[in-house]
Parts: C-alpha cells; structure tokens; sequence
C-alpha cells in the first residue's frame, strides 16, 4: 500500500488523495503567459523513470495539497511538504 | 440459474451428520493409533453422494485418501487417472467441486480443505464421470495436442473457421464448472498495523515470533495450516520434533502482545510493507445470516517483515511421473504421521537428497517394504546405515525411469547410473524428492527478484530491503558442500531479533531454543541431474499437463526464454502457479539450451499465492452497497411522496413523481406543464455548492470565471462558466455575493468535487498571494427550486417574513435571512426560463422546509417535480447542461463566446484560441424542431444536411431531447457543423439504430422567452 | 528430413506420424550495420510495423530491436479485447481497419491467432447513458460496422445472470452490441507477426537496448545499442512504456504519463460467460479467454508509475466491480494479477507519425487501446515510414495536435482523464 506522509495528518494510504502530477512545472503567471507557455505546462512531461516530485491532494483529511517525492520505479516515497511552501521544502 | 430475485442465504445444508453415517475404516489404510487426528471426534462427508466418514484433523485429501479413494481427477488436457501429488497448496491434480446449488464452488485443493461435517464434493473434469471418462481419449493423440498445436491450425478452411472449432476448446477447457448463482455466504474485510509480521510457523517462524514477542513489541504471526507447526507436523506425532512443535506452540501462544492468525494465507505482499491476508471460515460452517464471513480479506501493515515460509519439494522427472500412487516423498511422510495413513504396502522412494531418506525409515519403520533408489553415488555412511537396519533396500546411484500402471501405481523400472537395462520392481506407491525450491514467492512480490544459487540448486530470496528478513528453509539456509546441518531455531531467534532490533523494541529476546534430539533434514546437498531419455510422458506441470516433449519443442521452435516457455507451453499457469514446476522447467531448458541455469532467467511471482475468492476481495461493497450512495435531506420524504428516484452519479434524485403520471414518458410533460403555468418545487441540494470568503474573493472568481466577477454587487447572483486550462469548458454554476467577502458558488452534480479541488489548487499553489478560504458546503445546505409564474406568489405565501417583491429582489438578486433562528438564503435564479427562485437551508431543515412550502401555497396548485422535467425544461431555454458540457465543447461552440470578457484574464484563455478551436465549421449549439409529425427526435441520433449522403460521420449529432410546452412537439438540441449559421435549414436526423430517419429544422436553441420577460417579471 | 515451415492440420499429422521437426519459429540473427528501417521495440506493435513493411511495401532491410525478449511489454500482458466501437472521426476508421485486418490475419500470418468474434456488450445504466451509447452506435452503422441498440429486457435475455434485481445499486437499462467484437490470443499475436516478418528476412535482435541515437543535424540516422551501432535510413520509436525515456535521448519531450494498469485472471472453468461485456457503471471488462480463466481489468491506478506492480486497493475495487456485473464471481477465485506500464496522453488517443526530427517516426500513448490497434498501427506505421507521410486514418493522431486545438476526446472525458 503506497502510504503518503500528509504534513498535517501523517502516513495515510494513497486512496485518501487525489493526483495531480508533476509539481516541477511552474505555472504561467496568471494573464502574462504566451500559447506556446501554457502548452508546455498543460501538455507536456518529462515523465521520469525515478525522482519524481508531484502533487497530492489529501481529499479525505485535511484538504491540503501537498509535494511529495516518489521514486516512480520503485514507489518509495521520500519527504513531502505543503505546496503552498513552494518548490522545495 | 438466474441472479434475480432475494438472496438465497440461510444456514448450510444439515443433512449429513456424523451419526447417519456407517463408519466403516477402510482396512489397511487409517492406521489404527497415531497421527494428528482426534478420533474422537468423527466427520460425516458427502462424495459423489456416498457418505463416507473422517476425523477432526484430517483435511478432505485425507479423508479421501483414508476411505480409499486414490483417483481424484483427470487431467487438464490429456484426461489421465489422477491422484494427490501432495498434501499442501502446491498440490496440482486433487482439485475438487465443493458445495452444492449457490455454494458450488470448483477447483477447490483437498490438501488444503480443512475436513468438517456435512462436507459435499465431487470430483472434476471427466465425462461422464471421472472413473469412466470418455475423454481419455486425448491420452491416445497426445502427439497430436502437443504444447501449441492450437496455433498452427483451426485457422481453415475459411476465414473465421477457428469460430467453428473454439466452442469445443472452450467445453474442454477449464477445470470445474461455476455456478452463475449469486453467492449467498457473507465476506467480511478489515485493516490492521503491526510491528513484526511472521510469515509461516515452521520451527524457523515459531522461533522468530517467540524472540520478536519476547522483545515486547507487536507481533503477528500468520499460518496458513490449521494446526502451528509447519514442517514439524511431517514428523512422527510421538517424539522429539512433536514436543518441540508443542513447547515453542505453548509459549507462543502465552505471550499477549502476540496475535496468531491461523488456517489464514498471506496472499500477497504489496508497497510499503503491506501484507493482504485471508482468513477462512470455511470449516465452521458460518451462518450469513447471522453475519458469520466465509472468508475476511484483511490489509495488515507492518514496519518489519520476517519471510519464514520454508520451502516446498520438487518432483522427479520420469516416465509417467503423473500416475495416482506417485507422491512427493515429503507427502507421503506427512500423510503417514499426521495423518496416520499406510497408503502403500510395497513401497518405492526415488530420490537425489537426504530428505527423502527420512521418509523411508517412518514408513519402513511403520511396517512397509521400502526400496529405496538414490541418484547419487555416494551417500552419508550413518544414513546408509541406519535405513538398511531398518530394513530398507537400499540401492545408490540408481534412478527412477518410469512408473507403471493405468490408474494405481503397480510396478516401477530402475536403471543403475552406467547400466543399460532396467529393473521392474513392484509397488503400489512412490515417494518421489528431487530436492526443495524456497517457497520465495511472497519475497519477490514487492519486485525483489529471486536469485539463483548454484551451489544448493535452488532459487533463494533476492537482497532483503530494509524491515525484511527471512529465517529458514525459504533462505536455503544450511547449505551446502558440507554437511552441516541448519538450525532453524537459531535462524528464526536471530531474526526475530534483528526485526526486534528494527522497529525499536526493548525486550530482551533471550536465548535460541536448542532442540538436540530433534534431527533437521538436510535437504540441500546438490542433487544429481539426470536427463536420461524418458519413455512414456514425464511431466514437468502436472497440473496442465506440460511434459519433457513440450519443452523440448519449445526449444526446438525457438521460445527459449521462461517467459517464452512459459507461454507457449502453459508451463506454470494453472492454479498450482508452477509451484512444483518451474525449478524442473528451467532446469531443463537450461540443458537444452548449453546454459547455466543461473542465465535461465526467472520468471516474475505475482500475488495472490494462493487463488482468493473474488468475493472477499469485494467484502461488502456488493448488492445495494457496491458504491456509497449520496442522499438528499428530502429523500424520505420524496419516497414516502410517490417519487421514481434516478441515479445521478452517486446520487439518488427525484425522476418523477406519481401525481404527474405512471410512467417518466407522461409524467415529465405533466410535470413540465405545471412549471410553465403555474408553480413547481424541485429538490436541486445534488448541486456543488462552495462557500469563499475573503478579501481576494472577487479577483479570485474573475479570474476562474470567463466573465467579470470583480464588480458583482453584493445582493446579486451572475452565471459564470469556467474553462479548464485547455480552454475547454469545465462547467458553469452560479456565484452569488451575500456580503463584501462571502460569496456561494454552485456547480454542476458532476463537476462539484473537481471543481473544489481546481479552486484548492490554484489557491495553494500559483495563487498563494489571494486572501481567499473555500469550504464545501454542498452537504450543509438543503437546495430547492420553486419555479413557474406563479413563483413569487408561492414563496411569498412560504416565507412571509421576507420581502420577496420584484423591487426587494430582482432578477439574479439574492438574499440571506434567519427565521427562528434558521438562515435561509433565497437566489432568484432561473434554469427553466420561467420566474424562479432557489432557497436553501441547512440540510436537517430541509424537509420541513420542503413541506412547509408546499403547504403553505398548495392553494396555488404547487406539486413537486422531478430530473426529467428538470432537463426538459431547461432544454427549452436552452441552457446547456451535463449532455452538452462534454469535455470536448469550448464556449463558442455552447453558443456562449460572448460570456468571455475581452477585458480581463482568465483561466483558459491562452489555449482557448488555438486555431483549432476557432473553426467556423465545428459543431456548436443548435436547436431542433421535429417535421415529421407523429415522428420523435433522439439523443444520439447522427445530423446530416438536407443533401448529404447518410453515411460517415455527418455534420453532428442530438444531445438533448423533450416534448415541448411550447411548441407541442419534440424539440432538441445538438451540436451541428457550423451551427446557428444554418438556422432554417432543413435537416435529416439518422437513428440507424432503429432505422429511423426524421426531418427536423435547425432553430435557435432558445425556444422559450427570449427575450426573458418571463425571468424578470 | 527437412523440418516443418508451414503450419497446419496436415502438417501437425506428419509430425506426429513421422517425428519431423518444426522450424523456428523465427531466427536469432546478429544486428548488421545498417537497415533501411530500424524499428525499436518488438511489441506487438513493432513487429506488426515490420510485417507490413516487409509484405506490403517490399521493404525487408529491417531491423526490430527488442531490449528484452520479444513480446515481453504489453503485448504479453492485456485483457486482448478487440473492437471497433469507435465515433471520434478518425478514430472509426482507423479500429475497423485494424478489425478487418484481425478478421484475416491468421491466414495471412499462418498462424492462429484464435480471433474470437464473441460480440462485446457495452453496458447502459440509464437513459442518459444509453443515448450517448446510441450516438456511438449510430455513427457506427453510418460508417458501415456492424452494431445494435440493446434494452435492458434484450441484456436480460442475452445474459440472464446478471444483475437484475431491485437491490442493484446501478440497474442495467440497456447497451450497445457489436457482434463482431471479441478477444484474441495476445502471445500468439507476437509470435504470429515476428514469425511471418522473419520469413520475410526482417531481422529480430532480441536483448538488444537502444542507448542513444545518431544525429545528422535535424535528422536521425541510426541508434546507438548494447550490441553495437546501426545507422538507419529511418527509424521508429514503438516502444510503449518507455516512450518518453527514449524521446528523451534525442531531446524530445512528449505529452505522455506512463501510468500502470492492472489485469486480473481467475482459475479455468467451463464456459462461463460467452461474450466480453463492459460494465457502465465504471471501467471495468471482463470475458472469459479459451483456456477457461476469467480475464478482466479496470481503470489504471491512477499515478504515474514504471514499477508494473499494482497496488490492493484496486485490486478490491476491480473485484467489487466483476461482483457487482455478475454475481457468480463471487465465489470464483483470483489467480493472478499483473500490471504493465500504460502511457496515458491528455486526449486518450494516441500519437502515430513523424516527428519534428527528420526520418524519425513514433507510435505511442496508447493509453487503453493498445492491443486491438495492434494490426492497423502497425499497417499505418509501416505507411508511414514508407511513405514519409501520415495515412488519412492516423492524421487525427499527430504529436503536435495538442499545439493545434485538435484533441481528439473519444470518450469525453476532458483533459488528463485520470485526475478526475
């Protein structure tokens, strides 16, 4: 059972979030950014083999999205913070 | 056997009792003291209707074995006589049909079926019956149906030919025979932590959780057997191995903060040290009835994992390997000492190893006549020496080339290392060891691959992770060029407290249990190899039937890798998953291929390991509680109100309502006519409701929303439709502004959980600078719709303490009050075109709230009304909804691009103007009036121009469709190529479907009040 | 005496009468320097690619690289579902091609790849549902394939022991048939197409990893691999699971998650369930395949993964589903359960065709309909690199379509359906 360290709530199996992918992508600012920006942010992915850094929503706890770092071929999760803290912990 | 109608549950049949049953011990096979039996506690069991008699003790395999019993099946493929190769879960032929009616149960393993009284079974596979099966003829063509033949034939003479031969495959494959019945026993699931999980209770996995308990922490120890034990219960039920298994048992048991699950299979190990076991209740019968679960599927968690499952004996590969008599030696010692069975008199064990020697000397012991023929050359003087005193005919460097006899075991040929000729020896029974294969499916489950080690000729666990570890024969622990012994209590108490040690336990763990007069099998000295050319089939899967001629073909043709051989001959696929196949196979095609077998590669172990019943991995989300259902406050009320309710995704909503009519066709339209004339109550609280409040509220909706948000004033409502990054349409709602800082957004059924979230994350990651808090509110707030002319009259009768004039409330205004304390909000919104308005209260209040509206202005003629109307008559205004909303439409194309600010930003903006998404020519919203009288118009029907050829993909398609009020004929909408461009063109609508073809024109989507007058009266 | 190339009945007899030997099934040939065509990945897809290459185009200077063993991806792991049920323009033509073309392939191939044309059931639970399952239909039978409208009392006598009664948490209303639909050996499909495109001289190099790519500016000309280097005149990226780890070599980024989807398989019984039906309620499918098991599946996980280990709780939500369709599931019993790696894209379409670098192709991001595209993928494919252009039946399928506004949503599911 994949298990996801929340910040607030603790180790909680993965059923109780909802995915959203890589967290690596900054999003264009809001009103500024060209066509050819947000197609790279909405549509394309480095999709790695390993390290990934991505974001989760705990749903069913506290509502927060969180960053959370997995390695995708081997599902071992390492540390996780509140998005809201940006990029890195 | 149809499914409909009520469960059939109730108790288990009681028809076969112990006390009806004659019980005749069948001579000469039950010995008359010893085992592990309670004789004191007999068994009635029905088989192929004769009620034959057991013990406490005995698993059915057993049982059957004791009242005589030695054919057990007929093979997959080939149909040959069958018996039990085994007495645990690698037992591959004896699969039986257990149950009658809906309990039927096929392909059940009898080694592992726990005795109980009133047990029914049948065997399986034969036709007629298994003793006469006519199907044995495939025996006569096996060349024929050799590995694969399928596939190069059955393709002629026609095209689709293998239609014609596949339904006789389809009869002749499979094992048993499923009832469609729906499944009256009751399964349960549960959840549960640990510290240290203990995989098996050999003496390896006792001495681990007696160590790991000792330390204090967590401990759960997980059999699958009924009875602790694990290799000790082979062992002769008097002496020093039985005194071991009861002392480490006793002190096991005594410690508290050990939790022993017994007759439970680890099933599967998963990510993060996640364990999934099964428990089965099978033996006590359970009642569903009274809520007793056949079978628990429990998640356990664990922060240390100690592998103790030991290992499991490998066949010998010889001609005719697969009669009923030829056993796996360790089988055949079980048999003998736990369950006191004589199953030959005249018996012949054929080996490459130590263990197996054990086994002669029991039987020998016991009073058999036992030859013994050992591949090896030299053996262990001490060892030689004690089976000749006991009697053994001992014959070294000597192997088994083939068995003899049809359906019993009767005589077998021996061949010395360098002689050429064969000796016949008599025997009514053999026990055949070519060696152990660690039972390391469980570790490789978590994607540790096992690794091959040469020196015992086996494959061992891979690298432990951090938290595993394993004690025992699972380890290939004891290895090797010498002879010295494993200690598999020394081996478990060293984990136990490495694991102890792991998870930070304090405890003393004290000191390994020494047993000296207990002797460890030596099983790992490298067997002998021998290929010497088989005559008669040896089989290599005996399950499905995979013989020594099947991997040489493989090889011939070229699939040479496992997985390859695997495929191609089926090797490894039966319910056995290759347990007592896939060392023999590699082993072989690594030969065959001049290779080591360490390059053989490995083929991948996948949970479970033991098959899991698909209905304890569904527990009790079946019948009416397969998913969650979502209620409204009012569902009581609309039940007890003569409602039909319809799924809306998790919800349950009003459809229609018996007042209006019998059936959805009528009731809709009465339904509808009401709201257009008079006054409607619908209960609309399914709706995404949000609250947000904050400083930041009005930039944060103007910039989510197409349309200005920032300068809604506060009293109002404004429809807003948000596009998803892409730029197409996510969903539209309603915001409303009851203060500077609180605003209520509605959303779509649907869309509500998506759009919570979408706000969540754009609030705490791009946007973290907004001053904005959103909370769901979706189930705090009853909703009801109150809509038709006479609305306002209706309400004002309802709630009389609220000014609800067209001055104090306008069109889109909207209002918040208390009455007795009870806030209420009242939105005058529209989805149906006519005058409306939307009053929630909190969810408990709802129904009183409900009722006390309909009272209060029933002189108005008010009635309820449901979905159906609901869609129809927001059809008519136009109003796209859910059919429309597609995830492929843009604003544009729903006829709403002029909802897009030109001023301000917004989400979706950028990628909404690829160039794709502004042809002229996509299909976009159109309304449809029917020509054809007496005709319909369909949701889906296929849109074609007047002079289009009806084929291809046309110019577009119905979304929605209603009879309307209005215009007293079918009306729809639809998205069309070009759209409204079109307007008054005729058109065909095609229904191949039904052969339909109706004539329809393209009108605007509005077909009621357009000009609103209705909305803001 | 000579062994046995061409495989039937006749054939099968003379073997078990005289003992003669079968051929290999293709040969195991060391790479050469170059090829005209370099194909990488022997999936199914991959080796359909060269078949066609090699019998339609007469282009047999092929090479199919397989890192492992050939047929050991996905092609070796599926539900083997095939059907053409499709409505997305584009999409229709395309499936039915790919039908047509599994309709005649074991005769063309000389091997029987068991295509079973049982029918698949769509399942209905209400009258939205149907309806949007009626416009599918629909636009079927104007495209000329071959499907009917069922009502729940047509389910009922089709399938009377599903679920039917009042106590059923999503009641069937009706569904959508296409008799033609069905289920094909997924082993046989790989061997089947490897065998035919060696006989044909292309060339199989099994263990054989691509490392790296040669460039000639803004064009590719070979790849790098563990057993050497070879140039190609073109080359093709079919690769599955690994897409965007390869297009990452020659510095392309795709829009694809690879994500893990689990299949399921019960113990053999006797026939059981004669057609492949698609519950409606949820993605779940479910038919029974020719050795007697019960083979289904479900959504995919749901994050992305290359681990091809599923986790628990779909194995139970999976489970809950094939009880829920047909209650005598129950007491059938789980006997093993895989995954594999499923590129997911923000359409659920795929990506066939060129590439922004000259002479490099790509076919990936099948998301779900990998193995029934397998025949007319590897047909366009092989068009296209023939051709240097895309076939009308894959032009909906671009790389770049996403840059356009031209997504091509089957299912209207809205973009990167699994965040939903």
């Amino acid at each position: 059972m994949l298990r996801i360290p929340c910040p607030h709530c603790g180790l909680r199996d993965y059923t109780e979030f909802r995915y959203a992918g890589d967290a690596t992508k900054p999003r264009p600012a809001h009103g500024t950014g060209e066509q050819r920006a947000w197609y790279e942010y909405v549509f394309v992915f480095d999709n790695p083999k390993g390290p990934h850094l991505e974001y989760w929503q705990h749903v069913e706890g506290c509502r927060q999205w969180l960053v959370l770092e997995r390695d995708t071929s081997t599902n071992t999760v390492g540390q996780s913070w509140l998005a809201r803290q940006g990029a890195k912990p | 056997m149809s499914a409909g109608g009520a469960r059939a549950g109730g108790a288990p049949p009681a028809d076969v009792r112990a006390d009806a049953v004659v019980r005749t011990p069948v001579s000469g096979v039950r010995l008359s003291t010893g085992g592990r039996i309670n004789r004191a506690q007999p068994l009635a069991f029905l088989f192929e209707g004769r009620a034959l008699a057991g013990y406490e003790g005995d698993t059915l395999a057993s049982a059957l074995l004791a009242n005589g019993v030695r054919l057990i099946g007929r093979s997959f493929k080939y149909h040959r006589p069958r018996g039990f190769l085994a007495s645990g879960v690698e037992e591959p032929n004896g699969l039986l049909t257990l149950g009658t009616g809906a309990r039927r149960t096929p392909n059940v393993p009898a080694t592992t079926t726990e005795l109980y009284d009133g047990l029914i079974c049948e065997r399986q596979n034969g036709w007629p019956s298994v003793d006469f099966d006519l199907m044995s003829i495939n025996g006569l063509l096996t060349s024929l149906f050799e590995a694969g033949f399928y596939y190069k034939t059955f393709m002629g003479p026609r095209r689709g030919s293998w239609m014609f031969y596949e339904p006789f495959i389809r009869r002749a494959a499979g094992l048993g025979r499923a009832t469609h019945s729906v499944d009256p026993d009751r399964y349960e699931t549960g959840h549960a932590f640990t510290d240290i999980l203990v995989i098996g209770s050999g003496p390896a996995g006792l001495a681990a959780a007696r160590a790991a308990g000792r330390s204090g922490c967590r401990v759960t120890l997980v059999e699958q057997d009924f009875l602790l034990g694990g290799s000790l219960l082979a062992a002769p039920a008097n002496g020093p191995d039985e005194d071991l298994r009861r002392s480490l048992e006793a002190e096991v048991v005594s410690l508290p903060n050990v939790t022993i699950f017994r007759r439970t299979t680890v099933v599967g190990l998963y990510d993060g040290q996640t364990a999934v076991l099964v428990e089965r209740h099978d033996h006590e019968r359970p009642d569903p009835a009274k809520g007793a679960a056949r079978e628990v599927v429990i998640t356990l968690r664990a922060r240390a994992i100690i592998h103790a499952e030991g290992a499991i004996e490998r066949p010998l590969v010889f001609g005719d390997n697969d009669r009923p008599g030829v056993m796996l030696a360790s089988a055949v010692r079980t048999y003998l000492n736990r369950y006191s069975l004589a199953l030959g008199r005249r018996i012949l064990i054929a080996t490459n190893n130590d263990s197996a020697w054990v086994t002669a000397i029991d039987l020998a012991t016991a009073g058999a006549r036992v030859t013994l023929a050992d591949e090896r050359p030299t053996i262990h003087a001490s060892l030689e020496e004690t089976a000749r005193r006991a009697g053994i005919d001992v014959r070294v460097a000597t192997h088994l080339v083939r068995a003899h006899g049809g359906r019993a075991v009767q005589a077998a040929e021996l061949r010395a290392l360098d002689a050429s000729t064969t000796q016949r020896i008599d025997c009514d029974l053999i026990g055949m060891s070519a060696g152990w294969s660690p039972t390391v499916h469980l570790t490789s489950h978590t994607g540790v691959r096992p690794v091959y080690d040469g020196g015992i000729r086996a494959m061992v666990p891979g690298p432990w992770p951090p938290g595993v570890t394993g004690a025992g024969a699972v380890t290939g622990a004891g290895v090797v060029a010498s002879r010295t012994r494993s200690d598999p209590l020394a081996d478990g108490h060293a984990a136990g407290t490495a694991a102890a040690q792991w998870v930070g336990a304090l405890g003393n763990t004290g000191e390994p249990v020494i047993a000296t007069d207990v002797t460890w099998t030596e099983c790992w000295a490298k067997p002998a190899q021998n290929r010497a050319k088989a005559h008669g089939k040896a089989f290599v899967d005996f399950q499905n039937d995979v013989t020594t001629d099947d991997v040489v073909l493989a090889h011939e043709e070229g699939y040479e890798s496992l997985e390859h051989l695997k495929r191609y001959t089926t090797l490894g696929m039966g319910t056995d998953q290759g347990k007592t196949s896939n060392f023999a196979a590699a082993q072989l095609m690594s030969e065959l291929r001049d290779i080591d077998v360490s390059n053989a590669g490995a083929t991948t172990y996948r949970p479970p390991y033991t098959p899991v019943s698909v209905g304890a991995l569904a527990g009790r989300h079946i019948d009416a509680h397969f998913r969650p259902t979502r209620r409204t406050p009012m569902h009581d009320w609309h039940l007890a109100n003569g409602v039909t309710m319809i799924d809306a995704g998790p919800w349950v909503r009003p459809w229609f309502y018996a007042w209006a009519g019998r059936d959805v066709a009528t009731a809709y339209v009465a339904e509808m006519n009401l709201v257009r004339t008079g006054v409607g109550i619908s209960d609309i609280s399914s709706l995404g409701k949000i609250e947000l409040q904050g400083p930041d509220v009005a930039e944060f909706l103007d910039r989510i929303y197409v349309n200005n948000f920032a300068s809604l004033p506060v009293g109002k409502g404004r429809y807003g439709v948000m596009l998803n990054d892409d730029g197409i349409v996510l969903d539209d709602g309603t915001t409303a502004r009851f203060s500077e800082s609180t605003y209520f957004m509605t959303t779509t059924t649907a869309q509500a959980g998506e759009v919570m979230s979408r706000l969540e994350f754009l609030l705490q990651t791009a946007w973290t600078n907004l001053r904005v808090q959103v909370v769901s509110v979706t189930d705090r707030w009853a909703g009801m719709s109150i809509a038709g002319p006479l609305s306002r009259k209706a309400l004002m009768l309802a709630l009389p303490d609220i000014d609800l004039s067209n001055e104090a409330l306008a069109h889109m205004g909207v209002c918040e009050h208390e009455i007795d304390g009870m806030p209420v909000r009242v939105l005058r919104l529209s989805f149906s075109g006519e005058l409306a308005y939307e009053v929630y209260v909190p969810a408990d209040r709802g129904t009183a709230m409900w009722e006390s509206i309909l009272e209060r202005a029933s002189p108005l003629g008010i009635r309820p009304y449901g979905l159906e109307a609901l869609a129809s008559l927001r059809i008519e205004k136009g109003h796209v909804a859910g059919l429309e909303l597609d995830h492929r439409t843009t604003l544009e194309d729903l006829g709403l691009g002029k909802l897009a600010s030109r001023k301000k930003a917004f989400v979706g903006r950028e990628l909404r103007e690829r160039e794709e998404l502004q042809s002229p020519d996509r299909w976009s919203l159109i309304g449809l009036e029917c020509l054809d009288p007496g005709a319909r118009l369909r949701g889906g029907a296929i849109l074609f121009s007047k002079d289009d050829p009806i084929e291809g993909h046309g110019r577009g398609y119905i979304t929605s469709v209603t009879w309307s009020t209005v215009l007293q004929k079918t009306i729809a909408l639809a998205l069309y190529s070009g759209g409204l461009q079109h307007e008054g063109q005729e058109i065909v609508c095609a229904y191949p479907l039904r052969n339909e073809r109706v004539r329809a024109r393209i009108v605007s989507p509005i077909f009621i009040d357009p000009s609103g007058e209705r909305l803001r009266a | 005496m000579t062994a046995l190339s061409h495989y039937s009945a006749f054939a099968l007899a003379r073997r078990a009468l005289f003992g003669s030997k079968w051929q290999r099934a293709w040969r195991k040939p060391d790479p050469r320097p170059a090829y005209d065509v370099v194909i990488v990945g022997g999936g199914g897809h991959g080796l359909a690619t060269a078949y066609y290459l090699a019998a339609r185009h007469g282009i047999t200077k092929v090479a199919v690289l397989e890192r492992g063993y050939l047929g050991s991806g996905n092609v070796g792991r599926n539900t083997t579902l095939v059907r053409s049920n499709y409505q997305m323009p584009g999409n229709t033509e395309f499936f039915e091609h790919s039908l047509k073309l599994w309709e005649g392939l074991s005769h063309e191939l000389n091997f029987n790849v068991m295509l079973s044309q049982r029918g698949q059931l769509v399942l209905a639970h209400g009258p939205g549902q149907l309806d949007v399952l009626a416009r599918k239909g629909n636009t079927m039978r104007l495209n000329g394939i071959d499907c009917e409208l069922f009502d729940r009392p047509d389910v009922q006598r089709f399938l009377p022991f599903l679920d039917y009664s009042k106590s059923c948490r999503f009641p069937i209303y009706g569904g959508l048939f296409q008799p033609r639909a069905g289920t094909v050996r997924h082993d046989a499909v790989a061997w089947g197409y490897a065998r035919a495109a060696d006989r044909l001289g292309v060339d199989i190099i099994e263990n054989c990893e691509v490392t790296g790519f040669l460039r000639d500016g803004a064009a590719v000309n070979g790849v790098e691999t563990s057993r050497g280097r070879i140039h190609a005149g073109r080359t093709l990226i079919s690769v599955a699971g690994h897409s965007s780890h390869l297009a990452r070599l020659v510095g392309l980024r795709l829009p694809i998650e690879s994500h893990l989807l689990q299949a399921f398989v019960t113990e053999p019984i006797k026939p059981f369930l004669d057609c492949v039906l698609s519950f409606g309620a949820e993605l779940f499918y479910i038919s029974q395949s020719d050795k007697g098991g019960m083979v289904f599946g479900g959504h995919i996980d749901g994050f992305n993964s290359y681990t091809q280990r599923g986790q628990f709780p779909k194995v139970r939500t999976v489970a809950e589903c094939a009880v829920a369709l047909i209650p005598g599931m129950s007491r059938l019993r789980l006997l093993r359960h895989w995954a594999g790696i499923q590129d997911m894209t923000p359409d659920g379409s795929p990506f066939m065709g060129r590439t922004p670098l000259r002479n490099l192709y790509f076919n990936g991001g099948w998301c779900y309909q990998g193995f029934k595209a397998t025949p007319a993928a590897g047909w366009c494919m092989a068009h296209a690199l023939a051709h240097d252009e895309e076939h009308p039946f894959i032009r909906h399928l671009a790389l770049d379509r996403f840059e356009r506004g031209n997504g091509s949503d089957e299912y209207g599911l809205g973009l990167w359906t699994y965040k939903q």
